[in-house]
């Protein structure tokens, strides 16, 4: 963080939040939201409610058409070339994955390694083997994407994006279409990344956010929570979330 | 949004377009049309300015990520096709010594056989034919690999992680598709050029190969070949850029992605012609 800065992570004030595929439609209004360090979101809402979108907006992935939106201090778009040192701080994990279907599980992974930093290439494979192993994705490792199911996919997103140890990580739906198993796993994870994980120098603790068709899942997990409804959103206390019906 | 591609999320102008009203007289058809043309050059413009801005800014950036997928352009685009340009270059030998032979037989002019060929081959057929080829067998891949690819959303993939989409995606298919174009284009020549007197001696046309050649090398200027250089190259980076412009450049749908291929190819062929004429004021010129 610069020195005097806010531990404000993502500012959004009087935020409305475009589709991807059509951002003169607007899907949320009026969204004032802050995240700070430490914190561990989970945002529900209805499918169509526009959960991709508002975290796409979070991410800087998407301009807001009003309002203002900032991430570590700095106003969207934050994309040049001078902030991406301050941009890799935010990881983003996407609901599918969002895989790169031309290389194998193993290069997806190494990619953004390979790309922003100067390693020797033992030391990307060693980060790589180490990134697969915590996410079960060893027997994967030579693999294309194609090959895989969408729950293993995700998970695949997941170590792409902890490659470069991002500080805050955002994840859509991470749960959508997950069996049981894979369902406690992501939770299990998600936890030790809240509170700490040996994947990140110094086992520091990362700033989540993730969003979800229930909300009940993430209950004993998240700390904050709010849900997207009839356009707007809506900041729950804990002691709601019983009263929050599935699919918001 | 990363630096470049332009109209990434938004609304490109030419959807915009579509969507107002249907013109109700000829003039109105053909202002759109002129309308719509404007566009086009603009959007490609923009798009292959950016791309050489990033090529050159980034020029040192990840090398190692960024080297090897030049290299593997480099074998789409120019090794791979080698058989194929090889069974051409014999055709097109046939198909110009065929035809020539006949003419120049009945004014008795032999000794402009290599002018012909020079003419003919090095300067036009050569150039254009394996442009086409190469749009056909490496451009319309690229719009649909570039296309599926924005339709299953690896581009923003890319953006979340600080990766430049044209740096990743375009630069090593414009350098690749350059360079492919270029040595494709030799091998054509040179084929063309062999087998033509191959053809020539099979239709006993009296003129030895020693002759044969010293009328190619005096048919040859010194700007031949930088021009054929430049020419080969540029359309290599027409093929890149407007193909890599219809895949990236607009947000797709994978139902978009055929039509996409469709206007990238036409806009590909009416982009070569001109430039083709362009290159021709440059010869008549000089």
């Amino acid at each position: 963080m610069k020195p005097g800065a806010s531990s404000n992570i993502i500012e959004m004030t009087g935020v409305a939040v475009g589709a991807l595929h059509d951002p003169n439609t607007v899907v949320v209004e009026d969204v004032n939201w802050t995240v700070t360090a430490g914190d561990f979101w989970a945002v529900g809402g209805r499918t169509g409610s526009g959960k991709s979108d508002f975290l796409m907006l979070a991410a800087g992935l998407l301009t807001p058409p009003r309002g203002q939106c900032r991430i570590f201090g700095d106003a969207l778009p934050i994309f040049e070339e001078a902030r991406l040192a301050q941009r890799l701080r935010l990881g983003f994990v996407f609901d599918g994955g969002h895989l790169f279907n031309n290389l194998t599980i193993a290069e997806n992974v190494a990619l953004p390694l390979q790309y922003h930093s100067t390693a020797p290439p033992a030391e990307i494979a060693a980060r790589v083997e180490q990134l697969l192993a915590a996410t079960e994705l060893t027997s994967w490792t030579n693999s294309t994407p194609g090959t895989m199911g969408r729950n293993w996919q995700k998970r695949v997103g997941l170590a792409r994006a902890l490659a470069l140890a991002p500080e805050v990580l955002l994840l859509d739906n991470p749960l959508g279409g997950a069996d049981a198993r894979h369902a406690a796993w992501w939770l299990e994870f998600l936890g030790q990344l809240a509170t700490g994980h040996e994947l990140l120098p110094g086992k520091r603790a990362v700033t989540l956010v993730v969003t979800a068709d229930d909300l009940h899942p993430w209950q004993h997990r998240a700390r904050q929570f709010a849900v997207l409804r009839e356009g707007r959103l809506e900041v729950l206390a804990k002691e709601k979330l019983a009263a929050e019906t599935p699919n918001g | 949004m990363q630096t470049g591609i332009p109209n990434a999320f938004g609304e490109s102008p030419t959807r915009l377009l579509r969507r107002v009203p249907q013109p109700k007289s000829y003039t109105d058809v053909l202002a759109r049309a002129v309308f719509r043309l404007l566009l086009v050059v603009q959007g490609l413009g923009a798009f292959a300015l950016i791309t050489f801005g990033v090529l050159l800014k980034k020029s040192r950036v990840a090398r190692p990520v960024i080297t090897p997928l030049i290299r593997q352009e480099i074998f789409r685009s120019g090794v791979k096709l080698l058989p194929m340009f090889l069974f051409l270059a014999l055709a097109l030998g046939l198909l110009v010594i065929g035809q020539t032979v006949v003419i120049l037989q009945k004014i008795g002019a032999f000794n402009y056989l290599g002018t012909v060929m020079v003419v003919v081959i090095v300067r036009e057929l050569g150039p254009l034919l394996a442009a086409a080829l190469v749009l056909a067998r490496v451009g319309t891949a690229n719009v649909i690999e570039l296309g599926t690819a924005r339709a299953l959303g690896e581009v923003e993939a890319l953006e979340a992680l600080g990766i430049d989409p044209i740096h990743y995606l375009v630069v090593p298919r414009v350098i690749g598709l350059a360079l492919g174009t270029f040595a494709l284009t030799v091998y054509l020549i040179l084929g063309a050029l062999g087998s033509g007197y191959l053809w020539a001696f099979l239709q006993d046309v009296p003129i030895l190969p020693g002759d044969y050649f010293r009328q190619l090398a005096g048919a040859l200027r010194g700007l031949d070949f930088v021009l054929l250089a430049l020419k080969t190259a540029a359309f290599g980076g027409i093929i890149a850029i407007i193909t890599c412009y219809h895949g990236l450049a607009q947000p797709l749908r994978l139902e978009d992605v055929s039509r996409a291929t469709v206007r990238a190819v036409a806009q590909a062929v009416i982009a070569f012609v001109v430039l083709d004429a362009l290159f021709i004021l440059v010869y008549l010129l000089a």
